[in-house]
């Protein structure tokens, strides 16, 4: 999984452990890096992310109890970081479109690339804490424990999204028309549509019309 | 008559909480190879180099802490 010949780059650590630290460190980017594709979206931005988690876990290396969840402590620092950054992006500029022209593929359609599987952009579509509750024990491999300690909530709380987020996954995926705009975009139209599939989905606001959508 | 249709409407909704997990399932296995794809890459340059830069900051920082 990890290219074996990386880990002759690195020397022991001056100091006692942090040799170990780093090749443990090494071992676990593969997997970091898939977390944070699922919570970003794509590659880009999740690369960024994945070395954001690196550098904060390195700085903060004495707070790890050795013998504890190294896998589970680098997923928490990630999932701060993924949200820090986020909010601080939200702050700036709700949609920079000269920065999103700036990523090599174009923006928002490298994002919500038609080449996504219906699966992924299914996933896109779920909330964040019911997207994260699944990645991490449908595909991570975590306990709803570890799951619940990486998203600071309660276990319980943890297993009612994860089954909330299967049974939309679900109905997103099989719904007749839950989602035909998402599942199947027109081309080069992946991201209006699910722009437009989530202004339906959204409450409506008050003076709207009573809560129920005309009918087309 | 009747028994048979008692059998049948307990059936229906087995089958179609057997088929309701049958998907789930195969969701979870597209989940898993979404993920497993991810992490099975090589790992990019950028990452071995970030980790080589790591250390040479910290050998270049004089009174370091040692922990």
């Amino acid at each position: 999984m990890v290219a074996s010949p990386a880990r002759t780059h690195f020397e022991p650590g001056k100091n006692e452990g942090d040799g170990d630290f780093k090749t443990e460190l090494l071992a676990l980017i593969p997997f970091l890096r898939a977390f944070a594709r699922s919570l970003t979206g794509n590659q880009e931005g999740a690369d960024d992310l994945a070395q954001e988690t690196l550098v904060k876990a390195w700085q903060s290396r004495s707070t790890f109890i050795p013998g504890t969840n190294l896998k589970a402590w680098l997923f928490t620092i990630l999932r701060n970081q993924f949200y820090s950054d986020r909010r601080r992006a939200w702050r700036q500029a709700p949609w920079d479109q000269e920065a999103a022209e700036r990523i090599p593929g174009g923006g928002e359609d490298q994002i919500f690339s038609a080449q996504l599987s219906d699966t992924a952009r299914a996933l896109r579509v779920l909330s964040d804490e019911q997207r994260e509750a699944l990645i991490l024990v449908g595909a991570g491999g975590f306990s709803y424990e570890d799951a619940a300690a990486i998203c600071k909530c309660a276990v319980g709380t943890v297993k009612s999204r994860v089954a909330r987020a299967r049974k939309a996954l679900m109905e997103i995926l099989d719904g007749d028309d839950t989602l035909d705009g998402v599942a199947r975009p027109a081309e080069g139209d992946a991201a209006r549509e699910i722009m437009a599939q989530l202004d339906r989905l959204a409450p409506p606001e008050s003076g709207d019309t009573g809560g129920k959508r005309r009918p087309k | 008559m009747s028994w048979d249709n008692a059998v049948s409407n307990e059936e229906k909704p087995n089958e179609k909480s057997r088929a309701i997990r049958a998907r789930q399932r195969a969701i979870g296995r597209e989940l898993r190879r979404m993920y497993d794809d991810v992490a099975q890459e090589p790992v990019p340059d950028d990452f071995l180099d970030l980790l080589r830069r790591i250390d040479d900051a910290e050998d270049a920082r004089p009174g370091k802490k040692v922990s």
